[in-house]
């Protein structure tokens, strides 16, 4: 009797966030979804029309796509990659014993609350410039060529920017997973004599899954649509080296404001999304079930 | 009687200048010339307290992606925008600028140098007011050149500055002969690789708006880009934009530096330049084909449609625009900072053309720039460093991308061509021209 | 014996941590110290790191330039405007999916997060025209509703996992004692979810405060916040190494000294439900 009462009134309260959000994604949808099929350039106003499938046959045949789709994964995967391991090596250290914990902590918490067009900013010009910047200062006093880097390797270059950012938010979820750790098991493991490899692999990392799968599913969400660092750094370049979805859909939208290819290569990167959301949620559903 | 008539006309006064104490939105790039606008509008305000006026600086892409959602969807932000001669005629025919008429008495439009004011106005209408204008030229280092033994021609050729270049370049004391820009983006390596074609033969399109990137003579070109900038050029050149080649010129590691006429001022600046002493000027190059390298651009401050203050917006833009705006400046900041290249009246000016030696270098790069015949061969648009058309900044940006690909290695000259000509086929016919 | 060798380790660990977390912390650290130097210092190829005049013209160039202090308070108008805005919708809804679960339940979380991956570039021009036709362009209440729309998905299920982690007994007992479900979420719930619910808040502060893209392009004169005034110092002429760093910590600072002294609560409550 008290179920149905409070089961009803559980769903009268998911309705402001729900309705919220269904507007918040379906107005625009719908709108962006009409403006897909339309010829329809910001600039030239009054000449639209219907052409059905063209700016996504454009789109999607652009030599472009296939690179921004490849970097676009890289990016997310190389992000990923970068700041669970070294999330899990700081978090494993800062689980130990140290003087200054909170000074240390506060120190790697800090790149998370930087902009990331100021944090693209200060990388690029001051320490990444090839001339002026301070790694090039470094290797010109150990009598190296200074690197290029976002000429020779600009990807990678942008996906260290992301990872400097992402990896104190990983660190922090990882260390807190960590601490919850039962201290029993580990010495019980230690009784065995498990050298610290095994104890890790056995012991910490299934200790460690779900929060994994949480710096998975809230970084990806944040990596699809990175943005700002490419803008800064590279502008997509050399060639499409470093242009991921959101920055090819960016090109068509605000630079050459066509809306209906613009809105083709959003609806696009909605679909993708959505098989990346399905992915993830084969892996949230098993991890976080119970 | 009267006196309450006399009251109520107080009254109303009092009432309207109130009520008409407008506030006009100004978007401006934050370039150094606009800052010392921002900084002297004071006068402005005192000679006009009806009218106040708020200011938002941006960096020039971000600004133009406002300004230009803005205007195209009418949602009246602003009433004063900072555009080039870019958008100004495309604006001006699609009906999205106010013409401006109210621009004083004493305005002097006739002042204005007819290379810049042909390219604002639009079926006889001025849609803009040029707040500062630039050609590009060579700028050198003339203690570097004289080490090399070598002589500046006023006109130097192509092959010259290459030979100037190799012979200055010295990578171990970190000078390097030759720089420019490589940052991708239409108004970036575009609109200096576009400026260099055209003195090359090049062009962009041909009468029927067909694409001629696999012409021989934007093969010639490229080719002498890229070969320059990678045996002469400063390491990061794909990332060098305007203020990076004049960071690197300022201290001292370029030994020629081809760029924006308004860099006069900066690289001749004691304060911030260290090789303030030892700088040159000379016109663009060129091919001996009749047509120099240099570009056209100004920075214009406009009305758009949308606004609902266009009166004092005009009152606005005539001061920021006019003679007495440059004696100000003159006053406040010396006669080298003025912003440079819209007035005949300037460079008649004896204080002017003593304080800065790269005036009339910048006046004869301007005048000889033809932005309606901008190439060797005939073209169907308008612009000596880009094409007036809607799609020039897509297209442009994409092409870019191809040529910083090229000038880092990643594609040979001939692919970075090749795929700038499939890129902007594909483009045009998405567009749907010819039109 | 064994003390002696713990504490060795301990130096040992010590020193690994302090290094690794200076490098994670030098490039802002380098941005602060650069604020401080004169242009020509800055780009300066044997660059020093405290052995320079020491300067604070950077600052005072960037306070003249542009009302620093609008944007700052744009930005915690927004920011905090739009995370408490947010908690307040989202709570509710974290509630109900914690308590009365359902089959959708599940689902219906992964759609809200699947509506953050929307390229927001992709639906610019809907939402620009929409704002327009409301009036709410360069408006910070425009901006408060965006934020706390884009936010919202990660408020809600950061409030779930942390609700889930409340024994599902105490609500019942409450309700036992005839409270209602306001009363329910008011008197047992919010105390006992507190940290919680400060970490969603602090989190959300940060996202919005660091937000680039919106609070670009919706904003003119009177709703633009810092990523505004950073977007006028991003590519100066001249030199400027000097002076970008001085608005860039400008930009950053406030949001830094936020996360000294809230670092314990932010933690506590970020564990995404994956502390169990």
């Amino acid at each position: 009797m008290a179920t149905t009462n409070s089961r009803a009134l559980a769903r009268l309260m998911l309705v402001p966030s729900v309705v919220l959000l269904l507007a918040w994604m379906l107005v625009p949808l719908c709108m962006t979804l009409y403006f897909s099929f339309l010829d329809y350039n910001l600039l030239s106003p009054g000449t639209e029309e219907f052409i059905g499938f063209m700016n996504y046959e454009f789109f999607l045949t652009d030599p472009a796509f296939f690179e921004s789709f490849f970097n676009t994964l890289l990016l997310v995967g190389g992000v990923l990659l970068i700041t669970l391991g070294g999330g899990i090596g700081l978090a494993i250290l800062l689980d130990q014993a140290i003087w200054g914990r909170n000074y240390v902590r506060i120190m790697v918490l800090a790149p998370f609350f930087v902009m990331p067009t100021v944090s693209a900013l200060v990388w690029k010009n001051m320490l990444m410039n090839p001339v002026n910047g301070l790694f090039a200062h470094f290797a010109n006093w150990l009598g190296m060529t200074p690197i290029d880097f976002f000429a020779q390797i600009p990807l990678l270059s942008i996906i260290v920017i992301v990872s400097w950012q992402w990896l104190p938010f990983a660190a922090l979820i990882l260390l807190t997973a960590i601490q919850s750790l039962d201290r029993e098991q580990l010495e019980a493991a230690d009784l065995d004599g498990a050298g610290p490899f095994s104890k890790f692999y056995y012991i910490v990392l299934p200790h460690l899954s779900r929060a994994i799968t949480a710096v998975i599913l809230i970084e990806t969400i944040f990596l699809l649509s990175i943005f700002a660092e490419i803008l800064v750094t590279t502008s997509g370049g050399p060639g499409y080296a470093s242009t991921n979805i959101t920055y090819l859909i960016y090109t068509q939208s605000l630079l050459q404001f066509d809306v209906g290819g613009g809105s083709a290569g959003g609806i696009v990167a909605v679909i993708i999304a959505n098989i990346v959301a399905i992915f993830l949620m084969r892996l949230i559903g098993k991890n976080l079930e119970d | 009687m009267s006196i309450k008539k006399s009251i109520i006309a107080c009254c109303s006064l009092f009432l309207s200048t109130a009520v008409l104490a407008e506030t006009i939105t100004i978007a401006t790039v934050n370039n150094g010339d606009m800052i010392t606008m921002k900084e002297l509008s004071k006068s402005f305000t005192s000679e006009n307290p009806d009218i106040n006026l708020k200011w938002v600086t941006l960096e020039e892409n971000i600004l133009r992606q406002r300004v230009t959602t803005d205007v195209a969807t009418k949602g009246g932000q602003y009433d004063v925008m900072t555009i080039g001669t870019y958008e100004v005629p495309i604006w001006g025919k699609q009906g999205w600028l106010r013409e401006l008429d109210k621009l004083g008495e004493n305005y002097d439009v006739d002042d204005i140098l007819p290379a810049i004011r042909n390219g604002l106005t639009v079926k006889d209408k001025l849609y803009a007011a040029p707040f500062y204008a630039e050609s590009s030229m060579v700028m050198y280092r003339t203690d570097l050149m004289a080490k090399a033994g070598l002589t500046m021609p006023k006109a130097p050729s192509w092959e010259f500055i290459q030979k100037a270049a190799k012979a200055m370049t010295d990578k171990q004391s970190g000078v390097y002969g030759l720089c420019l820009r490589g940052k991708a983006g239409w108004g970036e390596n575009i609109a200096l690789i576009t400026a260099m074609s055209n003195s090359f033969g090049a062009r962009w399109f041909d009468q029927n708006w067909k694409p001629q990137f696999d012409s021989q003579e934007w093969h010639d070109t490229l080719q002498y880009y890229v070969d320059s900038m990678t045996k002469y050029g400063p390491p990061g050149s794909s990332a060098n934009g305007f203020n990076e080649n004049l960071a690197l010129f300022q201290t001292g590691k370029c030994g020629i530096w081809i760029d924006a006429t308004v860099a006069g001022a900066f690289v001749t600046n004691k304060e911030n330049s260290e090789v303030a002493e030892h700088v040159g000027f000379a016109l663009a190059p060129d091919n001996g084909l009749g047509k120099r390298g240099n570009w056209l651009w100004s920075w214009t401050l406009a009305i758009p449609a949308s606004s609902k203050k266009s009166n004092a917006a005009q009152r606005f833009i005539s001061w920021a625009t006019s003679k007495e705006y440059t004696e100000l400046v003159a006053a406040k900041k010396g006669w080298v900072n003025v912003p440079p290249g819209t007035r005949a009246s300037l460079y008649n000016n004896p204080d002017y053309m003593a304080a800065a030696p790269f005036a009339q270098i910048t006046l004869d790069s301007i005048q000889s720039a033809d932005p309606i015949n901008p190439t060797v061969k005939p073209v169907p648009y308008v612009g000596v460093q880009f094409v007036a058309i809607p799609e020039f900044q897509g297209i442009g940006t994409a092409v870019g991308q191809q040529f910083a690909a090229a000038l880092t290695g990643q594609m040979t000259v001939k692919q970075a061509l090749q795929s700038a000509q499939r890129l902007v086929e594909r483009a045009m016919r998405k567009a749907r021209y010819p039109k | 014996m064994a003390n002696n060798n713990s504490i060795k380790t301990k130096l040992i660990y010590t020193f690994i941590a302090w290094t690794i977390s200076g490098l994670i912390f030098f490039p802002i650290l380098w941005t602060l110290i650069t604020s401080f130097k004169t242009e020509a210092e800055a780009i300066s190829a044997s660059p020093s790191l405290f052995m320079f005049d020491w300067t604070l013209e950077n600052y005072e160039d960037v306070l003249a330039r542009s009302p620093y202090f609008n944007h700052f308070w744009n930005s915690i108008v927004i920011s905090i405007g739009s995370s408490i805005l947010g908690l307040l919708i989202a709570i509710p809804a974290a509630w109900s999916m914690a308590f009365v679960q359902t089959k959708r339940t599940k689902n219906l979380l992964m759609w809200m997060l699947s509506t953050k991956m929307l390229p927001p570039v992709g639906v610019l021009i809907p939402i620009y025209l929409l704002f327009r036709d409301f009036g709410l362009l360069d408006t910070k209440v425009g901006l408060v509703i965006v934020m706390t729309l884009i936010n919202l998905p990660i408020m809600v299920w950061m409030l779930y996992t942390y609700f889930r982690e409340i024994p599902n007994e105490v609500l019942e007992a409450a309700r036992m004692d005839g409270a209602s479900i306001g009363e329910e979420i008011l008197y047992v719930l919010l105390p006992i979810a507190l940290p919680g619910i400060a970490s969603t808040l602090l989190l959300n502060v940060i996202l919005a405060w660091n937000e680039a893209f919106w609070t670009l392009i919706l904003t003119a004169a009177n709703a633009a916040p810092l990523t505004a005034f950073i977007a006028s110092y991003s590519s100066p002429e001249g030199l400027f190494y000097a002076k970008l760093s001085a608005a860039s910590a400008m930009a950053i600072v406030p949001i830094l000294i936020l996360g000294w002294f809230s670092q314990k609560q932010l933690v506590r409550g970020l564990s995404f439900g994956a502390v169990k």
